[in-house]
């Protein structure tokens, strides 16, 4: 057994106001990725559905990219930038933890891959479909 | 020459190959986060000033993409691309024109260092782009394009 010394005690007791500090901070934003379902439906006063968000995420608009051009077809697996070819973590919240838990990131992305892929933004429907299907992945 | 002198000179010659051509990052978080999600991070030392500021004033349209991002972090990535910005070995980074050049692999320094880097090694699938640094540079995301950590890809 390790005897915890004076020194040590006041570490962990800081370590764990810190840890506290953080998780009351972050609270306050973090989002699942079902929350961001809730909020595209909400917005498009509509329900998902997944199999046009598959369709929508695969098929070429009007550029010549589609989301599935960087993300894959299949996005529980690593895509790769269209462009740069530089390695993308895979986008589908089953694979990926990280995914869809910060709305600040989630606008930022929605906003400049649809202004990329269809010139212009994507409606509350499109994001609810395609929310619907990536969440549908296993 | 006696021997307490020949010490140092012996160690900075050493030291002076890796020196010689290390881009290494100096840390910001707005520039990782903001610069290095579409590919590596590119050395703030290799275009001067005037390319960056350019190019900060036209991410809604960067190479064909939207990277555009809020004012508050454009204006400190800016100024932190300014802070680091070219030096003596990049010079001016412009056109013939006295335009600024956006592309670091459009300088006369990058052409210099790549003239035996033949137009069809440049199209090779495993290549695509002169810009992909990483394909030939395996440290190239650290900074690192000596020639030691060099490999073309077949
Ligand atoms: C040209 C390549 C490219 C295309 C096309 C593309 N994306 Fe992306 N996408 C990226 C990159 C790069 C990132 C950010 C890198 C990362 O987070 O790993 C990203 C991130 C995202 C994110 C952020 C998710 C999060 O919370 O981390 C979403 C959402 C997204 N993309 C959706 C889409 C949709 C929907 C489409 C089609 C309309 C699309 N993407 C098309 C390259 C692309
Ligand atoms: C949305 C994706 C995306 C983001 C975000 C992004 N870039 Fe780029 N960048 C690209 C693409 C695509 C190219 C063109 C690559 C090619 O030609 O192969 C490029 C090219 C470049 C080049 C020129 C490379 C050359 O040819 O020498 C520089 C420099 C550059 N980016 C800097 C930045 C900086 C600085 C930021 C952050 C403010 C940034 N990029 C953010 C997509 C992005
Ligand atoms: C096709 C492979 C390839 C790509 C892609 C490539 N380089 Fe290089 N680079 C080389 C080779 C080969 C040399 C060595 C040339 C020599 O020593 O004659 C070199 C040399 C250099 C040097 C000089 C290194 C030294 O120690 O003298 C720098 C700096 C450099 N490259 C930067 C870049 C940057 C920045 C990019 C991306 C924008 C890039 N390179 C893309 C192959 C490549």
């Amino acid at each position: 057994m390790m005897r915890s010394t004076p020194f040590m005690e006041t570490d962990m007791r800081h370590i764990s106001i810190l840890a506290a500090l953080l998780i009351a901070a972050g609270g306050a934003h973090a989002e699942s990725p079902r929350d961001f379902l809730t909020r595209f439906e909400k917005e498009a006063g509509a329900a998902a559905s997944p199999e046009r968000g598959a369709r929508f995420f695969t098929t070429k608009q009007s550029g010549e990219w589609s989301c599935a051009s960087c993300h894959t077809d299949k996005p529980t697996q690593v895509g790769r930038h269209a462009k740069t070819d530089k390695a993308i973590t895979a986008l589908a919240p089953v694979a990926n933890a990280e995914r869809f838990t910060d709305a600040a990131k989630v606008d930022k992305w929605f906003r400049r891959n649809c202004n990329d892929t269809l010139s212009r933004l994507c409606t509350a429907q499109e994001k609810a479909d395609v929310m619907g299907w990536l969440l549908s992945l296993k | 020459m006696t021997r307490q002198l020949a010490l140092p000179f012996l160690l900075a010659a050493l030291s002076l190959p890796a020196l010689a051509d290390s881009y290494s990052l100096p840390k910001n978080v707005a520039f990782e986060e903001e610069c290095t999600s579409c590919h590596i991070a590119y050395p703030p030392q290799m275009l001067d000033a005037r390319s960056w500021q350019h190019m900060m004033n036209g991410l809604a349209n960067h190479f064909g993409t939207d990277a555009s991002i809020d004012d508050r972090r454009r204006t400190a990535i800016a100024d932190f691309l300014a802070r680091n910005s070219g030096g003596r070995k990049t010079g001016r980074t412009v056109d013939a024109k006295g335009n600024p050049l956006l592309r670091i692999t459009e300088t006369a320094r990058f052409e210099r260092k790549h003239r035996d880097v033949t137009a069809a090694t440049w199209k090779r699938a495993s290549i695509k782009s002169p810009a992909n640094c990483a394909a030939c540079h395996a440290q190239a995301a650290a900074g690192d394009y000596s020639e030691r950590s060099i490999s073309i890809p077949k």
